[in-house]
């Protein structure tokens, strides 16, 4: 059985150390989960791995022999296969034609042999489990199928070590149960495993052992039988972390934003929301839960002015807006943490503080309808920063220089500093370290107690669960379920897959 | 393929080592490449010697070959600072040689057909009237992309295309047209639209003119504009990230509109300068395709302000520099081309001067 091991792997970019004197060991038939923060060093390590990076200093050994990786190609012969996270498929192409991209098998004039490829697709597809149509077109596939196709792509190629890189982020709870018995079935197999995450229970639930990455080194392992959360998560965050939250039980008051029948379109022209209605009140959080692509970016849009909507109603404090523009919904005092910082939170090239006044940099005492007034942004700035604690070297460095929590943070700390009434929170904590993630749960749970409402969307079950006072359940575009307080996550994780209670 | 471009030439902030030193030594490759063609085509070393020391003395070695660099550099840093703006407002602005031609062409007619004005109001009239035409030329451009989506790289090469025929056209009207002259060729414009030689107490032949003072004005009012502000801010903010100045609540479309306008109006003063300051009318591409050598400007410059006004006077030392090179030392002005355009693939590629001179850049 193969063994793979890095010895004393070392990697630096300019000033900053990705990795640092690592050492780490899978063998055939077992699962290694590497637990670590954003920015940890993760995505670096295998990179290497898989033939992307050179190591600066430092070996890999497969068999107990050492290898170097010059290019991808010379991993992926030494049975190296990556799973990664942003599939790496052609939409129009079958399963099989993207099974053999780059590895094609042609007969007589460059006859491409495809009947017998999808033989050994099939093959593949049975002795795992895999289940997917060697001849369905990839596109047509939902999300934890094209992962499959992306899992027998590797296999195709004879891998033996396996590297999952965040698999679980874009799958429903069902498919997570589904790709966590396939990888037991690889395990079973003899296939060495090595799963990338930051989620504690999943590392608990399906790994051998853990390794945990923190700035670039290995600060500890933990043995998944023995180990707890907290543990883990202390050892990541590299101080004790808090991961339950003190909650009073909501009371909610007067009738903040009300949605009647709304629909909206997505840029295809189809119907991404169809006919949803729903209230956010005083001091509550509502919930909105779902996989990712089930009409969440298009109803948030839609509230924000950002899309128009084709039909129904979106009221305020009773008051029916009728035309709605991302400007007006922030006089009136709706906050929005949009769901990609990068996308439209942050401007990467402008400083921190220029950041900070993004939506109100025309008014005073900011501007004076013509002219800045850098010294009172400077101000506010400092003020913010302070606030929310954002690590930044000063006010005046660029956004895209922070780290994905502080730049997080930075939005946060934009919508949440002045007083007003309502939040629209979306995806509030994706890809950002369990400490700014604790950090930002409180702030939003704090709002909510001074009588704030909130609009959570997030496709984090867990953080909808912590958070919500009442959950809906977006699913295509509808809303299948509706949740009180103290649902169960197995309930709301089937009517994210499409299968409401009766 | 536009915001890889910007990335690579849209300086945020003024980084000393970004926008001087890796300008600087591009120079000094590009002059050092430029020696190879030299060779290649034959030069002797004791001529190349002579070809570049003239090109030092011709643009820096007397009062008047400054007056010569900083004549030829002001239309260049006019035009690039409107390409400039754009760049950073997220557009690519081709269209500065065309918005350069209609708004001098609109200070040759004021400049010639208004006779009872004094200087002081002919010739600000004359300017401003240029600046005004530019600017609509080039709103055109801004209203075609915000309301219909049409690219303005597409539409600004048409609108060259459009004013560089037009000129061809207007110039044999009668009304434009020189009398008794066959050749298109205008009027020439009155005395009282003559932008003055800011030099003549010292030496009446030196040619430098008021424009160049315009020019330094418009180099501090475009930063005071993009750094303090709000318009400046709302185009930043566009040209840097879309999603996040729609997010913002700023109105991508008249945002457009506006940064063309303000684009156009340069590259118009850019024209009316060469008229009221330098020629004295129109003829058949009286602008020297100073639009196009513009962009190279603005990209040299990183499209900062100061940037562009550094590099305008580059390139109006290259241009007063090249005349006497050629003269002194028979070298074809051809190898000034060559060497903006190495200058220009070196910005582009600031890793390669990085490698090249590792000493430097720490």
């Amino acid at each position: 059985m193969i063994s793979i091991e890095l010895n004393k792997i070392s990697k630096s970019f300019g000033p900053v150390k990705a990795n640092q004197n690592i050492n780490l060991k899978a063998k055939g038939g077992e699962i290694l989960g590497l637990l670590g923060e954003n920015g940890a060093g993760k995505t670096t390590l295998m990179n290497i791995l898989s033939g992307l990076y050179l190591p600066d200093y430092g070996e890999i050994l497969i068999n107990d022999k050492p290898v170097k990786f010059d290019n991808p190609g010379d991993a992926i012969s030494a049975g190296i296969g990556m799973v990664h996270q942003h599939f790496m498929l052609v939409p129009i192409f079958s399963v099989t034609e993207n099974v053999i991209l780059g590895n094609e098998e042609t007969g007589l004039a460059n006859y491409l042999k495809l009947s017998e490829a999808e033989q050994k697709v099939k093959e593949i597809s049975e002795k795992y489990s895999l289940l997917v149509d060697p001849k369905e077109i990839t596109e047509r596939l939902p999300v934890g199928t094209q992962q499959r196709v992306e899992i027998i792509k590797v296999l195709f190629r004879s891998a033996q070590v396996l590297i999952f890189d965040e698999p679980t982020a874009v799958l429903t709870p069902q498919e997570v149960t589904e790709l966590f018995n396939i990888m037991n079935s690889l395990r079973e197999s003899g296939k060495a495993i090595i799963f990338i995450t930051h989620k504690l229970h999943e590392v608990l639930e399906i790994c051998d052992r853990i390794s945990i990455l923190r700035a670039g080194e290995i600060v500890g392992a933990a043995d998944p039988k023995t180990a707890s959360n907290k543990e883990l998560a202390s050892m990541m965050v590299g101080r004790p972390v808090n991961l339950s939250l003190d909650r009073t039980t909501s009371k909610p008051g007067n009738t903040l934003l009300e949605v009647r029948s709304l629909s909206v379109l997505n840029e295809k022209q189809d119907t991404a929301v169809s006919n949803i209605s729903f209230n956010v009140k005083e001091g509550e959080i509502l919930g909105v839960a779902g996989v990712q692509g089930n009409g969440q970016t298009e109803l948030v849009d839609a509230i924000t002015g950002l899309r128009p909507k084709l039909s129904g109603e979106i009221l305020y404090f009773g008051e029916n807006m009728n035309t709605i523009s991302p400007r007006k919904i922030h006089q009136i005092g709706i906050r929005h943490i949009p769901e990609d910082r990068q996308k439209s939170g942050i401007i990467g090239n402008f400083t921190v503080s220029e950041n900070l006044i993004l939506n109100n940099y025309y008014a005073s005492p900011y501007s004076n309808n013509y002219a800045m007034d850098w010294s009172k942004v400077n101000d506010e700035s400092e003020r913010i920063i302070h606030k929310f604690d954002i690590r930044t070297p000063s006010a005046n460095t660029l956004a895209e220089n922070l780290s994905g929590g502080n730049q997080q943070k930075l939005v946060v700390g934009r919508e949440m500093s002045d007083d007003v009434d309502f939040l629209i929170a979306s995806q509030p904590t994706r890809g950002i370290d369990v400490g700014s993630i604790e950090y930002i749960h409180e702030q939003l749970i704090e709002s909510r107690n001074h009588g704030k409402g909130i609009l959570l969307v997030s496709t984090e079950l867990e953080e909808i669960l912590t958070l919500s006072d009442r959950i809906i359940v977006l699913f295509r575009g509808e809303i299948i379920d509706e949740f009180g307080t103290n649902p169960t996550p197995e309930e709301i994780g089937l009517a994210m897959a499409g299968h409401p209670r009766k | 393929m536009i915001e890889s471009l910007r990335n690579k030439f849209v300086k945020e902030r003024f980084d000393l080592q970004e926008i001087l030193l890796v300008p600087v030594f591009a120079t000094v490759l590009a002059l050092l490449i430029g020696c190879f063609f030299l060779l290649a085509t034959g030069e002797s070393f004791a001529n190349i010697f002579v070809a570049y020391s003239s090109l030092f003395i011709g643009s820096l070695g007397s009062l008047n070959a400054i007056s010569e660099t900083f004549t030829a550099a002001t239309p260049l840093v006019f035009a690039a600072l409107g390409i400039a703006l754009a760049f950073r407002a997220g557009l690519f602005n081709i269209g500065a040689e065309g918005q350069m031609i209609i708004g001098g062409l609109a200070t040759v007619i004021v400049g010639f057909s208004i006779d009872f004005l004094p200087i002081w109001i002919h010739l600000p009239l004359a300017l401003s009237i240029g600046a005004l035409f530019g600017a609509l030329y080039a709103a055109i451009a801004g209203w075609l992309k915000a309301y219909t989506g049409a690219h303005e790289v597409i539409s600004t090469i048409m609108l060259n295309l459009i004013a560089l025929r037009l000129l061809d056209y207007v110039l044999r009207s009668p009304i434009i047209q020189k009398e008794g002259r066959n050749d298109p060729i205008s009027k020439s414009i009155l005395d009282s639209a003559e932008l003055p030689q800011i030099l003549a107490f010292i030496d009446p032949q030196l040619r430098l003119h008021g424009g160049f003072l315009l020019m330094l004005v418009a180099v501090f009012f475009i930063y005071w504009l993009l750094f303090h502000t709000t318009i400046g801010y709302e185009f930043r903010a566009t040209g840097a990230n879309p999603n996040a100045a729609k997010y913002a609540g700023i109105k991508a479309g008249l945002t457009i509109v506006l940064v063309m306008a303000i684009a156009g109006a340069l590259a118009g003063l850019a024209g009316a300068n060469q008229i009221t300051g330098v020629l004295g009318r129109a003829s058949p591409g009286f602008s020297a395709s100073i639009g196009f050598d513009a962009i190279a400007v603005a990209l040299l410059g990183r499209s900062h302000p100061i940037g562009v006004l550094f590099a305008g006077l580059l390139f109006g030392a290259l241009i007063a520099g090249g005349r006497l090179m050629q003269v002194k030392a028979g070298v074809s002005v051809d190898l000034i081309t060559i060497i903006q355009a190495l200058i220009i693939v070196f910005i582009a590629a600031p890793l390669l001067v990085k490698k090249s001179l590792p000493w430097f850049f720490k």
